[in-house]
């Protein structure tokens, strides 16, 4: 299944005028400067899309909502701070193919009436900067188009935080990338206080392809709740480890095993877990793997959500409270420290983690005062994939000796 | 009314001016919120939280200083999840920081019967900055309000001398490239000083009378007064040991100063003690 990323026989090289053509952003790009504003949000939304960053959110009411703003000033910014662990989707969509989520951040800018655009690129995608710096400079919604647009591409220095939406705004405006309170959230007072629209690289790359179609087309994959496709970054204990686009909805297991995707598991060949959704995600056993369906409706009775799209394979070799414990050191690593129960919360989580025996029922509480607690998404999930570990003892260590120290 | 917000806190149904925050509608119903980094002079920091509150409907909790309150909001200021979270936020302050002088801290630790000894393990122990002759900062207290950052900056003195640097555990407050205050920007104004919950910061004249063990807080006793030094009037508070001015602070609810002085008036108290100079004009 291939929307976003280009077919195999594409010959055209990615940043080129037929690319541009050939991949439908140029009739994409007039269709939506013909349609008008109005009807480009009442598509996104209608098409389902939702954002896919990781938190789901609908994206045409994003839009409709910045859209009615009586603010003169908006702003459109890409996130392409893209960070999460075992993540690479966003690189390779803008390598592959980087005028779709350009071609997606004009169509946003021009849906809400933002003259002023930003691309947020995570500051280690140095290959993908330069890639970038030449499509904005050859900007061919500039030509095809009488909308004003400027867009500045701003490089990020290594926090994950600044991923974080809020953060990556205030790292824009030349501050420290800490989360800000929501409410109000940027919609209401974004960039600089003005309303601000932010999308992950992957849902503008979905705008450009739908405004390339249309909202039957769109629809005509995946599942009601969520149509599409999506990217999924798979990596680890699997024969081709790699970015895959599937249909939403697809089984897990399908995405692991079949031959047109990550070809079946690797390592030993026996499947221990799956990390799902990223240092913040779900730890899913091998028969929930084989049972999961890959949209966030169908993932819920799993407590696991997409996430980043990050599939992270463990084999039976992995002992997974050692990946447990790396997943507390990158958020101890990674925390900002604005607030309390993220500052000194991750620090202890990775303590606790780092001892012989675990204290389940203090583990749990102070994972669930960090959910509960934490400012932003980063101190809210940090505890995430611990708390899926507690909830599966099959993957806890399995000498009775090392049982012991769950007890 | 339309200029009011109509809410149920604890289950007590409550009217209040559009633009209250969760935490002032919860002292309106005599249910208040413990807060730690809050300060009414100061825009609301957010850090502690220790003031979350549940808000039915929200996924996370949410922090009651900043918040406002929406019609039809449900509101639980003692939830379990709530007490949970506060618990835990006392008991990750306590086991990192010193809080032998910090009230508010030491109360939450206290009210959530908090287990400090639980979280065992690294604490946040840098060695005292004592490098200005005015204050003197032990950051082995600090418990990242921000509260000084802000009146450094934006809220009051809109000096930016000092920001949060570092990040995670490692977050600590900073005057650039970790200088020396007199190297910094700092026009020693002390109102960080005057806003630290913990006594982080702390004038000098008051840290060495404590290290001399000579502090006795019951002994001291204040007068008010305006400050003689310009006409804006600021209103100051001596706090008197022994007939010697320690210490001088101006009144949070004061209408000129919101407790904030400049640096002669904080700090330039030597010469009204000064037995050497009585004598007559010195020209």
């Amino acid at each position: 299944m291939r929307r976003l990323l280009p077919a195999d026989d594409t010959v055209s090289p990615p940043l080129s005028r037929e690319r541009w053509r050939d991949r439908g952003y140029h009739e994409a790009w007039e269709r939506a400067l013909t349609l008008g504003p109005q009807t480009v949000i009442e598509w996104v939304t209608a098409a389902g899309l939702t954002g896919r960053g990781g938190a789901a959110f609908p994206t045409g009411q994003k839009w409709a909502s910045v859209a009615q703003s009586a603010d003169p000033v908006k702003y459109v910014v890409m996130n392409a701070d893209e960070s999460e662990l075992g993540t690479f989707k966003d690189r390779a969509l803008l390598t592959r193919d980087p005028w779709g989520a350009l071609a997606g951040l004009a169509i946003a800018a021009f849906a809400v009436g933002a003259h002023e655009a930003y691309v947020y690129l995570r500051g280690e995608y140095a290959d993908v900067e330069r890639l970038l710096e030449e499509a904005l400079a050859l900007a061919p919604w500039a030509e095809a188009g009488s909308y004003p647009l400027a867009v500045r591409l701003i490089r990020g220095a290594g926090a994950y935080i600044a991923g974080e939406e809020t953060a990556l705004l205030n790292s824009i405006e030349g501050r420290r990338p800490e989360p800000r309170v929501k409410p109000p959230f940027p919609t209401a007072r974004g960039l600089w206080g003005h309303p601000t629209v932010i999308q992950n690289v992957e849902t503008l790359a979905n705008v450009a392809v739908l405004l390339a179609h249309d909202v039957a087309w769109f629809r005509a994959v995946g599942t009601e709740a969520a149509p599409g496709t999506k990217l999924m970054a798979v990596s680890g204990h699997v024969a081709r480890p790699g970015v895959y686009e599937i249909p939403m909805g697809l089984p897990l297991w399908t995405l692991l095993t079949a031959p047109e995707y990550a070809g079946g598991i690797g390592g030993s060949g026996r499947l221990r877990a799956v990390l799902l959704g990223g240092a913040a995600g779900t730890f899913l056993t091998a028969d929930e793997c084989r049972a999961a369906r890959l949209d966030n409706l169908a993932l819920q009775p799993f407590g696991a959500s997409l996430g980043s799209g990050a599939v992270m394979v463990f084999d039976d070799t992995v002992e997974i409270r050692q990946v447990v414990r790396q997943v507390a050191g990158f958020f101890a690593e990674e925390s900002c420290g604005q607030c309390v129960p993220c500052r000194i919360g991750t620090r202890r989580l990775l303590e606790q983690l780092s001892a012989s025996t675990l204290d389940i029922e203090r583990l749990r509480d102070l994972g669930g005062a960090m959910r509960d607690a934490s400012i932003c998404g980063l101190g809210q999930t940090a505890p995430q994939a611990l708390l899926s570990y507690l909830d599966r003892p099959s993957l806890w260590p399995r000498t009775s000796k090392e049982e012991e120290c769950h007890a | 009314m339309r200029d009011t917000v109509s809410l149920t806190i604890d289950g007590v149904p409550v009217s209040v001016p559009q633009g209250t925050t969760l935490r002032a509608a919860a002292e309106a119903v005599g249910h208040e919120v413990p807060t730690l980094c809050w300060h009414e002079n100061l825009a609301p920091a957010n850090a502690c939280r220790a003031c979350v509150v549940e808000v039915e409907g929200s996924r996370a909790l949410v922090a009651a200083c900043s918040r406002v309150a929406e019609p039809g909001m449900v509101v639980h200021t003692r939830s379990p999840r709530v007490e949970r979270a506060r618990r835990v936020v006392a008991e990750l302050l306590a086991s990192a920081v010193d809080i032998s002088l910090a009230p508010t801290v030491a109360a939450l630790v206290e009210e959530t019967q908090s287990e400090p000894e639980r979280w065992e393990g690294a604490r946040t122990a840098p060695p005292v900055r004592d490098d200005n002759g005015l204050y003197v900062r032990d950051y082995a207290k600090c418990i990242l309000c921000y509260r000084c950052v802000e009146a450094c900056g934006a809220e009051a003195q809109n000096t930016f001398a000092i920001s949060v640097a570092g990040r995670g555990f490692d977050a600590h407050i900073d005057a650039g490239w970790d200088r020396a205050m007199p190297e910094s920007d700092c026009v020693f104004c002390g109102n960080c000083v005057a806003v630290c919950p913990t006594g982080a910061l702390m004038d000098r004249t008051e840290w060495t009378l404590r290290q001399e063990g000579r502090w006795d807080e019951a002994a001291i006793h204040t007068t008010d007064t305006v400050c003689g030094y310009c006409g804006v009037g600021c209103a100051l508070t001596l706090h008197v040991l022994d007939n010697r001015i320690v210490k001088v602070t101006s009144p949070d609810d004061h209408p000129v100063t919101h407790g904030m002085l400049c640096v002669k008036g904080r700090y330039a108290y030597q010469y009204v003690q000064a037995e050497e100079s009585g004598d007559g004009p010195l020209v």
